[in-house]
């Protein structure tokens, strides 16, 4: 491969640090009108009555809307394909503005202003009246008997789903495995553990937030734009939240500074097109606050993992059972398919010799909802996954490593239940490359029977990934090219970019399969659902590799097009392209051409495009002919045969592949003060090739800092009292900054995925993973203490250590 | 955009004292880095303020006649970290207030404001403490000067008039010549942080650098307003810098001194345990910085 492969400069880069890119809030017009969101003041409620007389008094107020105005129906926010199958499609169980308070927060009226300022005094002026039920903010609570049933219009009771899965036989049993266990290998050659392991909510901190702005069409199309992952999703949610047909609802994405998977989810675009309706069409602009971003967004699950594991004491993985808990908040928004995706990896990740178990809840709580964040349950799979590998090699007396070798998923591994195959298998390699990079024999060795304050200790954590959604959900995405005349091409794809870089590495597919040369190929990044092609959007690790394939197929298309019209040109010289300024050239380059290879007739199928020059191959010998321009060109003006070449398709993906790699880090736990110092991390991925080895490895620097703030410091705190969220803001809400971050090493196992386009597999959600589990790890060596609960905040530590006599 | 109903610029500090005096809805406005954020939450929105941002006579360090130093209120956190007179009289002050925020806040939030806020987690207050800082206010009654000991009255409350306007710290010069210490920041992450507990330790040694002549311990967050630890202070004069049990005597005595609260932050046994360990290593840095030797 030429420019697949190769280290190229983001195309976005030069307008990105000089502050040239157009976001969301760069594209609205003068003078719009600015949208607040009053948010309730109890977490469980009914709202009864409202007194605006005093918002109503603000200078400066457009329209105050309620609870008690906005259409009466239900609308999904998930980030899915639709699906036209009743019983696959999302939850409807949100409306514009709720009566029925469901969190802290919740929204409950909305104020349109002249300006910010006055539409947020207002907002605090609004006040409303409440019948107060107890807040119910813990998936126990939830799940109580006599527990307020939150949406009783979807759900007989707090439970979203409830699933069952097994590996092994379908009714597998792990109470019954002991018993057989027991009989086959004597009670005293086997462990058996119980335990459980607990994962933060936490919240995704992207740079810009929510915003959108929107307004009516003269001819009523409602036109929003808005900083989101999925603007055809958001087409679709708005539609039906506002009884509209889609046709009648655009949506435009232009750059946006950060998504993470909370804006894989319909945010506020919905109400803000009803603010626009109810405001004659004028522009409306809503703009949320990090405060409202954090508390009324979306969050990742804090799941609860319940395990039990059995395993001989030579090391060999019997049988395994996880019950987990998600807590889902308010609304349903992804709904299970977070917390099934956690129970999935469970039960991939390892091989047990007689079967696994696994049931998932995903249950309302009155509290933040939770939706998608980066690596969609996995974070929490891996977490609980891990934890329990690392008890049971301790318990055991086996180097976790050695432990991992035996019993993690085997290459060739296919996962019975949905078919996804892990077609190119380099988790293992993975683990030596990671190993030898840290020393991780040596250390393990060196790091014994340590005594004193600080001690040091090496750790790792294993994880697999699947690469996009099929066969749980559709899989599909459109590409189209349009050439130019001066032979380069626009590159338009519903996929969208979210500073992950995939402009850049669409552009690079492209102009490797047309031949075009990489700075003639102009990816259109804006996304406009009147003109773009479909696609669903930027989730699952799934554009490089979906998407990825759709630009192959398109490109592959204009390529054939192109040849074909060039050889048109070649084999027509004598009627019309004798009369073009391209006459001689072309002339030129046939003598050539039939000297080299003399035929009768030349097919596009004989010729290639070269650094965007049609050649012909004759053995190692390039054959050069002209320039796509030239076939451009002429094909646009031409009198005798005119043709605007272009290509466009749809690739229904129906292939999966699991991706994999480890973490193994080295640290320096200071007890006294419950510090963990990191002295080195290296974390190593099988995602197949890397189409762009610089933008690959920033994509794992940023999940390594996401993750670990995932294991040190990143929680959002819930009062149970009253449901209300305590530190939603970036002072209390403790993601990492640069000062807390080492050196990110990273290393590459590029193996070819037989189905990937260019052999590439899922790379942007894996590096979130397994940072966490790897430093819980390295904390076991070093101090013996076993933390089950992540984030390991220093406070936690100190009790462990306290609780173990360390300190 | 910002709720503000006014904004006016002071020319001076009697300026600034008569506008606070006219408009009794008005507060100060300095650096900005507390107050523009109380505005933004809605807590201080619609108020009137009073810039003492580009009073002159606020900004910088100097040596008075007598030997002392004052440092302007309005002096920036970066200013004073890299000013030549705190580098070379109090360090310790300078490292102190370069643990605040990230550099941006640091270039912009003043001593005066870290102080007059009121809060126990001020990075400057132990520190100030632990040198007996004395502030200078001035009031439509005229000037008057409180020892930073009789400033706090609870938390976010001083003894400072809304119309008294902070002119600057005075530190005598006995609280800083022959004087060493080290100011620890506890923060859950290294930058952009709020002090989980802070902990200031001086000393003062012997000639022969062997004995403690004196030590002095202050620490923010440990109770609602920034305090002194005495007896700890007593506990280790004239004690050896290599007495083994000078670091344990130290703590004990702090704990029995200081009053931290459990909040969701952190938990009361999580600050007591920081109370005793970050007074130990403050005072081992303390006696190093002083060219005391310290077993290992």
């Amino acid at each position: 491969m030429d420019i697949v492969g190769q280290k190229v400069t983001r195309v976005d880069a030069y307008g990105k640090v000089t502050g040239e890119a157009k976001y969301t809030a760069d594209t609205e017009p003068r003078d719009i009108l600015h949208a607040a969101v009053v948010h309730s003041t109890i977490a469980n409620g009914l709202v009864k009555s409202f007194d605006l007389s005093e918002a109503l008094k603000v200078p400066g107020v457009v329209k105050i809307v309620t609870c008690f105005d906005v259409p009466d129906i239900g609308f999904p926010t998930a980030g899915h394909p639709w699906s036209v199958e009743e019983k696959h499609q999302d939850i409807c169980d949100r409306k514009l503005l709720n009566k029925r308070v469901r969190l802290y927060g919740d929204d409950i009226a909305a104020v349109v202003a002249t300006d910010e300022v006055a539409a947020k005094k207002a907002a605090r002026l609004v006040k409303a009246e409440y019948e107060e039920y107890k807040p119910i903010t813990t998936v126990e609570e939830a799940l109580a008997e006599d527990a307020t049933v939150l949406h009783p219009e979807v759900r007989k009771d707090n439970v979203i789903v409830k699933s069952h899965m097994t590996m092994g036989e379908a009714d597998f049993k792990f109470d019954e495995a002991v018993k057989k266990a027991e009989e086959e290998y004597g009670k005293d050659n086997l462990v058996l553990l119980e335990k459980e392991y607990d994962t933060p909510r936490i919240s995704h901190c992207h740079i810009e937030l929510p915003v959108s702005w929107a307004y009516v069409e003269p001819n009523g199309k409602v036109t929003i734009t808005s900083s989101t992952q999925i603007p055809h999703i958001v087409r679709n949610s708005v539609a039906m939240a506002l009884g509209l047909p889609i046709g009648k609802v655009r949506v435009i994405k232009p750059y946006i500074g950060g998504g993470f998977g909370n804006k894989q989810d319909v945010l506020y675009e919905p109400l803000n097109a009803y603010l626009s309706m109810v405001c004659g069409g004028r522009p409306v602009r809503l703009e949320i606050s990090r405060e409202e971003t954090i508390i009324g967004t979306r969050t990742r699950h804090a799941i609860k993992g319940k395990v039990k594991a059995l395993c001989t004491k030579d090391g060999k993985l019997l049988a395994r059972k996880l019950e987990a808990y998600a807590n889902n908040g308010a609304y349903a928004s992804h709904g299970h398919a977070i917390c099934a995706n956690c129970g999935t990896v469970f039960k991939d990740l390892y091989h047990d010799d007689m079967g696994t178990e696994v049931d998932c809840w995903t249950v309302y709580t009155s509290s933040p909802t939770a939706g998608a964040m980066r690596a969609y349950g996995i974070p929490q799979s891996v977490w609980i996954t891990e934890c329990m590998t690392e008890d049971l090699a301790h318990a055991i007396g086996m180097d976790p490593y050695e432990f991992r070798m035996k019993n993690c998923m085997e290459e060739g591994f296919k996962d019975p239940g949905n078919g996804i195959t892990f077609h190119s298998y380099g988790l293992k390699k993975c683990m030596e490359i990671g190993a030898e990079r840290i020393g991780y024999k040596e250390k393990l060795e060196a790091y014994k029977n340590q005594t004193g304050k600080v001690r040091r200790g090496i750790g790792m954590a294993i994880f697999c990934y699947k690469t996009g959604v099929y066969p749980i959900s559709l899989e599909t995405a459109s590409c189209r090219m349009v050439l130019n005349q001066d032979g380069s091409a626009q590159l338009v794809m519903g996929a969208t970019e979210i500073g992950q870089g995939a402009d850049t590495v669409f552009s690079q597919m492209a102009a490797e399969t047309t031949g075009i040369s990489f700075d003639k190929i102009y990816i259109v990044s804006t996304q406009d659902t009147d003109v773009t092609p479909f696609d669903t959007g930027a989730y699952a690790s799934r554009q490089t590799y979906v998407s990825g394939m759709a630009v192959k197929k398109c490109a592959g298309i204009l390529r054939e097009r192109i040849l074909d019209y060039a050889a048109y040109m070649i084999n027509n010289e004598v009627t019309d392209i004798s009369k073009t300024i391209y006459a001689d050239v072309v002339k030129a380059a046939k003598e050539r051409l039939l000297k080299a290879m003399p035929v009768d007739e030349v097919q596009g199928s004989m010729l290639d495009i070269v650094n965007s020059r049609v050649v012909a191959h004759k053995g190692e010998e390039i054959i050069d002919l002209f320039d796509v321009g030239v076939v451009a060109d002429t094909a646009f003006y031409s009198l005798d045969r005119s043709e605007h070449i272009t290509a466009e398709c749809t690739n229904h993906c129906k292939d999966n592949t699991f991706a994999s790699g480890c973490c193994f880090v080295d640290v320096e736990v200071d007890m006294a003060v419950g510090k963990v110092d990191i002295k080195n991390i290296v974390q190593v991925h099988d995602s197949g090739i890397l189409i762009n080895p610089k933008l690959a490895e920033a994509q794992v620097h940023g999940g390594m800092s996401m993750s670990l703030g995932y294991g040190l410091s990143e929680e959002l705190l819930v009062d149970p009292k009253t449901g209300r969220v305590l530190n939603d803001n970036l002072l209390d809400y403790k993601i990492p900054t640069a000062m807390d971050t080492p050196k990110l090493n990273v290393e590459f196992v590029q193996l070819e995925d037989p189905t990937g386009p260019y052999g590439n597999k899922a790379l942007g959600e894996p590096p979130a993973i397994p940072v966490a589990p790897a430093i819980r790890s390295a904390i076991l060596n070093a101090t013996g203490v076993s933390m089950d609960v992540t984030p390991m905040t220093p406070q936690r530590l100190i009790e462990a250590f306290k609780k173990e006599g360390l300190i | 955009m910002f709720d503000i109903k006014s904004f006016y610029e002071a020319k001076d500090v009697k300026d600034a004292v008569r506008a606070l005096v006219n408009d009794p809805d008005a507060e100060i406005i300095s650096g900005g880095t507390d107050v523009l954020i109380r505005v933004r939450e809605g807590k201080d929105a619609g108020k009137s303020l009073v810039s003492i941002h580009n009073i002159a006579e606020l900004k910088g360090v100097k040596l008075l006649p007598d030997g002392d130093i004052f440092i302007g209120a309005g002096t920036a956190f970066s200013h004073i970290t890299n000013d030549a007179l705190i580098k070379e009289k109090i360090n310790m002050l300078g490292e102190a207030v370069d643990t605040v925020g990230g550099p941006q806040i640091r270039n912009t939030g003043t001593i005066g404001g870290n102080i007059c806020n009121g809060a126990t987690s001020a990075d400057s207050a132990s520190t100030m403490w632990a040198l007996n800082a004395e502030l200078v206010l001035e009031g439509p009654d005229g000037e008057r000067i409180v020892p930073i000991n009789e400033f706090y009255t609870g938390p976010g409350k001083t003894v400072r008039d809304r119309c008294e306007v902070c002119k600057g710290f005075i530190i005598r010069k006995e609280n800083f010549e022959g004087w060493y210490g080290r100011y620890i920041k506890y923060g859950k992450r290294n930058a952009m942080e709020i002090a989980t507990l802070g902990c200031a330790v001086r000393v003062k040694l012997s000639e022969d650098k062997k004995n403690i002549e004196e030590a002095r311990l202050a620490y923010g967050v440990a109770g609602p307003t920034p305090l002194r630890c005495h007896k700890a202070e007593a506990a280790v004069k004239g004690r050896a810098v290599n007495d083994p049990e000078l670091y344990d005597v130290f703590a004990r005595e702090a704990l029995t001194e200081v009053n931290p609260r459990s909040s969701w932050r952190a938990s009361k046994e999580f600050r007591l345990q920081l109370i005793e360990e970050l007074c130990k290593r403050g005072l081992k840095d303390a006696i190093e910085l002083a060219g005391g030797e310290v077993d290992a």
